[in-house]
């Protein structure tokens, strides 16, 4: 299990991720302790464990979400704050029923994105391509069955590029042609340089993908 | 900049699409403000003599009607997770729905009280008074109650609580409100209670969005 090359030439992302001594406390109780990671571009990792294990709230931790109860989530870049760089990805798709898909993606790319206004309508059909759902672009989000809600959640990753994608069960829900197209995603994310950080219960393929395995109790990383 | 408009924009969609939002506000003011000059009886004089602190206490049960929307929907369909990773700052994204929210409830209630005025025989005069007190005094209604909003978000049936945290805060603007209409109708000069009144809403506009962005993010952990 190696690494593939850690920046490569032309790289839309340079930013490398390092967490260091994350504890978690989730209502007085301690979920992990002693967690270290070292992430650098192009680098992705897997996180598994049991239910409780604190998948989630690890990920909610990095994206900004949760404070940890201990230890620091830093760039490389020490100006940059990770969870303005990264996507969360979580159980919830935040998705407005009542707007169609196309504004739902437009409404991502503002909040979320530094895109020029006449560059958005474009974008808006890039992102909606990638999951397969630009033939819906004008449709009402709420007439779209449980996976297609997923598929539009997941083209927020695409609406507004960020360097770090933290996925937490993307594959929940999806067809096997939606989960190819994920795990295509992924790689062209990881091509430049992009960070990855998944947890899933289901195999996913995450070629050269660190694999951390969360237990109740645990502390330290098997890399 | 750009994100600001778009969760500004988003909210008064949303509030038009769903309906809920001005309708349903305007309608209940409306509708309890019927009822109420049918309970005070045909008796103009009590009736132009309620109708100021009337009014006021109505915008106020009005307000608060769409007050627990403002942030449980995003809440409950996972947008409001995405609001603390904008490169914008959290108590300016805040700001904008709050003002969202005082554009589709605040305003409807200004332009609905003409009627209500009618039913009640208020004088002309007292009635542009009130429409300036309410004009003044209404933001502060939606901001204040943004801190309730984001303080009961997450919580099942946190629409009651909202109510009993949000209700005394609102009793100065009721009091200033009110004390304009009736000072202006009794001859005296109502700027102070106006000054009053555009104080607590200044106040609020810098104080509520901090509060209601800590409240939040608190609720997000």
């Amino acid at each position: 299990m190696t690494p593939p090359d850690p920046i490569k030439p032309g790289s839309l992302f340079d930013l490398s991720l390092r967490v260091h001594d994350l504890a978690c406390h989730r209502s007085g109780r301690a979920v992990f302790q002693g967690l270290g990671l070292d992430l650098a571009p192009s680098q992705a990792l897997l996180v598994t464990g049991p239910n409780g294990s604190g998948k989630s709230s690890l990920l909610r931790m990095v994206g900004g979400l949760i404070n940890p109860a201990n230890g620091t989530i830093r760039m490389n870049d020490p100006e940059l704050i990770v969870a303005e760089q990264s996507h969360l990805i979580g159980h919830l798709e935040g998705i407005k029923l009542a707007l169609t898909l196309g504004e739902n993606v437009a409404y991502w790319i503002g909040l979320l994105g530094h895109v020029p206004p006449n560059a958005a309508a474009k974008r808006v059909q890039t992102a909606l391509s990638a999951v397969d759902l630009h033939h819906l672009t004008d449709r009402p989000a709420r007439f779209l069955s449980a996976g297609q809600k997923r598929r539009l959640g997941l083209a927020r990753l695409i609406a507004a590029p960020r360097a770090i994608w933290l996925l937490d069960e993307p594959t929940l829900g999806l067809d096997q042609a939606s989960i190819g197209r994920l795990e295509a995603m992924m790689a062209a994310h990881r091509a430049q340089g992009g960070i990855v950080i998944a947890t899933s219960h289901q195999p996913i393929e995450l070629p050269g993908a660190f694999s951390l395995r969360l237990s109740p109790k645990m502390s330290g990383v098997t890399p | 900049m750009s994100a600001l408009v778009c969760v500004f924009r988003r909210d008064l969609l949303l509030a038009i699409r769903q309906g809920g939002g001005p309708s349903l506000g305007l309608g209940f003011f409306l509708i309890a403000g019927t009822l109420a000059a049918i309970g005070l009886g045909p008796e103009p004089n009590l009736l132009a003599r309620a109708a100021p602190g009337m009014i006021w206490v109505l915008a106020l049960l009005a307000c608060l009607l769409s007050l627990d929307r403002m942030f449980q929907a995003d809440f409950e369909d996972g947008s409001l997770d995405l609001l603390p990773s904008a490169s914008t700052a959290l108590p300016a994204l805040v700001l904008a729905k709050i003002l969202a929210h005082w554009l589709t409830t605040g305003l409807p209630l200004i332009l609905g009280t003409p009627v209500l005025a009618l039913l009640f025989n208020l004088p002309d005069d007292a009635l542009i008074m009130e429409l300036v007190s309410l004009t003044i005094g209404t933001p502060a209604l939606s901001l204040i109650g943004g801190i309730g909003a984001a303080l009961t978000v997450g919580i099942r049936r946190g629409g009651l609580l909202l109510s009993l945290l949000i209700l005394p805060l609102y009793v100065p603007i009721l009091i200033f409100g009110v004390g304009a209409v009736e000072a202006s109708a009794s001859g005296m000069d109502p700027f102070p209670h106006l000054a009053l009144l555009g104080a607590a809403s200044l106040v609020s506009l810098v104080l509520a969005p901090l509060a209601s962005a800590a409240a939040l993010r608190l609720h997000l952990s």
